[in-house]
């Protein structure tokens, strides 16, 4: 039995740990197979170090021709799936071609790697970054293993964030005005702000403000544009009158937002939007969109 | 839980069911806040920010609510601002129920945590005015919604939801209650701030509603002292109310209230006068009545009426005021018809009673000028229970009116009981009420009283002007009064007749019977004439007492004209003889022939009555006319024998009549009767008058007693049986009486 698997099996185990693995910051992540996992957070021009462990299984031997690290980031478009692109990718080797009797560690590292883009996993495109273990062998296949990470980069507050502030309406029928107090939010930012009703004739049953997020992928006529709603928010309940003035405060945290990505490597963007919208009393809906635009601020304990 | 407070389907009532449910769980809920942040298992305000988290805003703002009241209690943060964001952020409910219980779930549980003075949340120095500020912007949004559900669901319903708004009303008017507790809301700062706000919202909302209810909230909500002082704030906010408003009401509360205050404190009077109270009622109720052109009448006279009240009860001393009150109803009213709306003269009669009740003097509300104007716009009947509550006054209060002027005008009041109203003949007015209202007038017509005696002459010209033109019908009711009245005066002159003494003594005993000659004819022309009749020979007495012959003689002759002509009913001839022979038989100032033609007169006339006995016993009456026992009265004996043998024969003849006609004689009463007046004249030492009559007819009455055909009649017999004992007692007395009854012999 024992004999019959051993065929299949790889002949070795291989660990891929970081050298800071106990103490960094972890986040978790959803896998393919529906899964989350844990792994660690790194942001761009960090150098990413540790060691690669490589057991052979019991009594067995590895052949090999040589062994490697790699650091890839990766996009992978769900439509064309299991075909990734690689924008970036860094290669170290850890061994000349010789045989591998028993555990053997290999410490590595990348300093300052050059990371520009954020780990991402939409509804139609996935980026990740990883790091990947190869045994390279003769006449068999290689033996593989990879570590995800995260990447996670930081902006400074921006110096120019305008407010948004608007009237829209329609003729004779509702006229409302609405400030937005920022038009660019970190993740665990506030939105506050007012609708302002300069003219009601439709009997409003609800208002609510929805956070939406636009990832469009591919280029050309390949694009494809996935909508998805993250957060409704009521604001309002009941018809109000002219001059009446509500009060918006949505939390931005409990949602899990990304920041706005432009155009990443001509693959994919993602954009966020602020969607008011009406309901009348017979379920009509009236809305108006606006983008927002959302950053990453690191985390200090006043920052929130 | 908090979920299914977002239903619309609940009516109010079983909202507020599902609210208290709620409610308590939300107490509990705080309770479980609490704890966990005393033990330090998380911070309020990352709770605070937590329930934001909540995706509908109706249970988040809930949640927010009961977060905030822990907030507030921790004081990590000012109760001021906690409380401006919760009642900011409440805005997110625009429905009118839900947002209402919402609110009043705010006002409840910041209720103990305002930064008030002396509370321990209060902050820096300006505190009081957040949590007035709070409360004030609570209650001005509660409002809104409150005003606003009348317009929500379809028009059909409107009634129903009028209703069920009301029943919702208290969660507003919590606020002003709210208002009116905390402490720091002093005179100051309440005729600064919080009443013009206030007041602003009530006139803003535009719903007749919101504002009635409201202004009455204001009105009990907050001290008398601060109305005082606000007055005129206050009035200047209801001329712009809406005109369905019942301001009537509420401003009749506000002067009610204002007036109890005057009365149970008096040192606030000069308070009173200081803001003059009345000038600026009296000028917002104007200002009401002509924002409100179609305001009924009898609002616009309940609210006169209010303010009389209060007039009457804080400035009793001021008459001018209440007669200005009355010119300005005067002048809302005229132009007007007759008021035909039963609820508006109900106002008007309490208008005018008012001041009666109060100065429980007539004579005050005489001098109101515009008193008898203001009732001049009652239907004839009203007027009739004015002029009657009036004179009830009048007798309860035993007020003399004592001058002329006076009494004319009270006449001009109480006109619709005087004389018939022009052109309107009410035929259907019950018999009993009419007298029972020319009772009360005749009642009046005695409370007429001046020492004065020329006073008292013009008072009862004035008095015969008014009731002469009363017509048919009342005069037999206030003759009779008017008459007693004069005569009254008529007595009392004879009483000091020595010190009248001149030619320009313009009362005299002859003007007045002059007068009563008028007023009596005028009721024998009604026809009335067994009543004249009788007043006519009072006046004959009342003359006879003055010594005019010549006006007696004529109060005389026209009795018996009256007699002649007027009087035909049988029955009632006789009752009149008898007076006549009465009266006439008092009289000791006519002249001998004047006498004697009116002793004939009466003879002749008792002899002419229809029935024998009637004409017996008026025959034998009419012995009297000739045997006055005074010092120099009559006594001409013969005739009166002859009067009482003519009376006997009529007896006979009566009797015989009776045997004729049923068979058996009739009663031998008439005989005792006779018998009775022959021993009377006995005594009195009439000389014509002789024992030998009497024993004759003594004997007589014996036959006819034991006659075959005698009818027995106990009555007679008792009768006949007491006059023997009498002279048998006369006999045993002795003295000259005795004496004189020893010849008679009774068997």
């Amino acid at each position: 039995m024992n004999y019959l698997m051993g065929a299949f099996k790889p002949p070795c185990n291989i660990t891929i740990t970081f050298s800071d693995g106990k103490t960094r910051k972890q986040v978790s992540v959803k896998k393919e197979n529906g899964k989350t996992a844990m792994v660690p957070v790194f942001q761009s021009l960090e150098t990413i170090s540790g060691e690669v462990s490589i057991d052979p299984v019991q009594g067995k031997k590895v052949e090999h021709t040589g062994v490697k690290i790699e650091l890839l980031g990766q996009i992978e478009l769900y439509f064309d799936r299991g075909n990734f692109y690689d924008f970036t990718s860094l290669v170290r080797e850890l061994d000349v071609p010789g045989d591998i009797y028993e555990k053997k560690t290999y410490p590595f590292e990348f300093s300052s790697v050059e990371m520009p883009y954020e780990s991402y996993n939409g509804t139609n495109v996935r980026l990740r970054y990883i790091l990947r273990v190869t045994i390279s062998r003769n006449y068999v296949s290689n033996i593989t293993e990879h570590r995800d990470f995260c990447v996670r980069n930081y902006s400074p507050v921006p110096t120019m964030n305008n407010s948004i502030k608007m009237e829209v309406g329609i003729e004779d029928c509702l006229h409302i005005e609405f400030e937005y107090s920022k038009s660019k939010y970190h993740l665990k930012d506030v939105i506050i702000g007012k609708i302002y009703f300069l003219l009601v004739r439709i009997k409003i049953k609800n208002m609510e403000l929805e956070i939406r997020r636009r990832e469009s992928t591919g280029s050309g006529p390949n694009t494809y544009v996935e909508t998805e709603t993250l957060a409704k928010f009521e604001l309002m309940d009941g018809a109000p009158v002219r001059g009446e003035s509500i009060p918006i405060r949505l939390f931005l945290s409990p949602y899990e937002l990304t920041p706005t990505y432009r155009n990443i490597n001509n693959k994919f963007s993602v954009k966020y939007y602020l969607n008011l919208v009406l309901v009348d009393e017979e379920d009509r809906r009236y809305f108006k969109q606006q983008e927002i635009s959302m950053y990453r601020l690191l985390d200090t304990p006043a920052s929130s | 839980m908090l979920s299914e407070l977002r239903t619309s389907r609940l009516s109010p009532h079983k909202y507020y069911e599902l609210y208290m449910r709620a409610f308590d769980e939300l107490r509990k809920l705080e309770m479980f806040f609490r704890e966990e942040t005393t033990r330090g298992n998380c911070s309020v305000v990352d709770l605070y920010e937590l329930v934001q988290h909540a995706g509908n805003v109706l249970p988040r703002l809930y949640l927010l609510c009961t977060v905030g009241s822990v907030y507030i209690k921790s004081k990590e943060a000012p109760a001021k601002d906690v409380l401006k964001d919760l009642v900011e952020m409440s805005r997110g409910i625009q429905h009118p129920l839900r947002g209402l219980f919402l609110r009043s779930y705010l006002s409840q549980i910041s209720r103990d945590k305002l930064p008030d003075i002396g509370s321990e949340y209060e902050g820096d120095a300006d505190s009081v005015n957040d949590a007035i500020e709070f409360v004030l912007q609570n209650f001005i949004e509660m409002n809104k919604l409150w005003v606003r559900m009348q317009h929500q669901g379809p028009q059909r319903d409107k009634e129903k939801r009028e209703k069920e708004r009301s029943e919702l009303r208290d969660l507003v008017g919590k606020n002003l209650h709210v208002l009116s507790q905390i402490e720091g809301v002093d005179l100051e700062m309440y005729k600064e701030t919080v009443l013009p706000r206030i007041l602003e919202q009530v006139v803003n909302c535009k719903d007749e509603l919101a504002q009635f209810y409201l202004m009455d909230c204001i009105i009990q909500v907050f001290p008398d002292e601060y109305h005082l002082q606000t007055l005129e704030t206050l009035l200047s906010a209801f001329p712009q109310l809406q005109p369905g408003v019942d301001i009537k009401t509420v401003l009749s509360q506000l002067m009610d209230r204002l007036s109890n205050y005057a009365a149970s404190s008096p040192e606030v009077l000069p308070e009173f006068l200081q803001v003059e109270a009345f000038a600026k009622f009296s000028s917002a109720i104007g200002k009401v009545i002509e924002a409100q052109p179609d305001m009924p009448a009898v609002s616009a006279i309940t609210l006169y009426v209010s303010l009389l009240t209060f007039t009457l009860r804080v400035h009793p001393d001021r008459l001018d005021y209440v007669d200005q009150v009355l010119g300005a109803c005067v002048k809302k009213l005229s132009g007007k018809e007759k008021l035909q709306d039963s609820r508006a003269t109900k106002q008007i009669v309490a208008l005018l009673s008012a001041p009666l009740e109060k100065y429980s003097n007539i004579v005050t509300a005489l001098e109101l000028s515009n008193y008898p104007k203001v009732m001049d716009h009652l239907d004839n009947s009203t007027t009739k229970v004015m002029a009657v509550v009036i004179i009830q006054s009048i007798m309860k209060n035993t007020t003399c009116v004592s001058t002329s002027d006076k009494v004319e005008a009270l006449f001009e009041l109480i006109k619709g009981l005087i004389k018939d109203m022009d052109g309107t003949q009410d035929d259907d007015v019950d018999e009993e009420d009419f007298k029972e209202e020319q009772n009360s007038v005749a009642r009046l017509i005695h409370m007429l009283y001046n020492e004065d005696q020329e006073e008292m002459l013009k008072i009862i010209c004035t008095v015969q002007k008014h009731i002469l033109r009363g017509g048919p019908k009342r005069l037999p009711f206030t003759v009779p009064s008017l008459v007693f009245l004069a005569l009254k005066l008529v007595r009392r002159l004879q009483g000091q007749d020595g010190d009248v003494v001149g030619e320009d003594v313009p009362t005299t005993p002859k003007k007045i019977f002059q007068i009563l000659n008028q007023t009596i004819e005028a009721l024998y022309l009604v026809p009335c004439p067994e009543l004249s009749l009788r007043l006519y020979l009072q006046c004959a007495e009342a003359a006879n007492d003055c010594d005019l012959e010549p006006v007696a003689y004529e109060f005389f002759t026209q009795a018996f004209i009256l007699y002649e002509e007027e009087i035909a009913d049988s029955k009632a001839q006789v009752t009149a003889i008898h007076l006549i022979i009465g009266t006439l038989q008092r009289m000791n100032i006519f002249g001998v022939e004047n006498r004697d033609t009116l002793t004939h007169k009466a003879t002749g006339y008792s002899a002419k009555l229809l029935k024998k006995p009637d004409q017996c016993r008026a025959v034998y009456a009419c012995s009297h006319l000739f045997w006055v026992e005074d010092q120099d009265g009559v006594k001409d004996g013969e005739r009166v024998l002859l009067c009482l043998k003519r009376a006997l024969r009529i007896a006979n003849a009566a009797q015989q009549m009776a045997n004729a006609a049923r068979g058996s004689s009739g009663s031998i009463s008439l005989f005792i009767e006779i018998l009775n007046k022959y021993l009377y004249f006995f005594e009195k030492g009439n000389p014509q008058i002789t024992s030998s009559a009497i024993q004759g007819l003594i004997e007589l009455i014996t036959t006819e007693m034991q006659g075959e055909n005698a009818t027995s009649d106990p009555s007679a017999e008792a009768f006949f049986s007491s006059t023997m004992r009498y002279i048998q007692f006369q006999k045993q007395k002795g003295g000259s009486m005795g004496e004189k009854y020893e010849t008679i012999k009774a068997s």
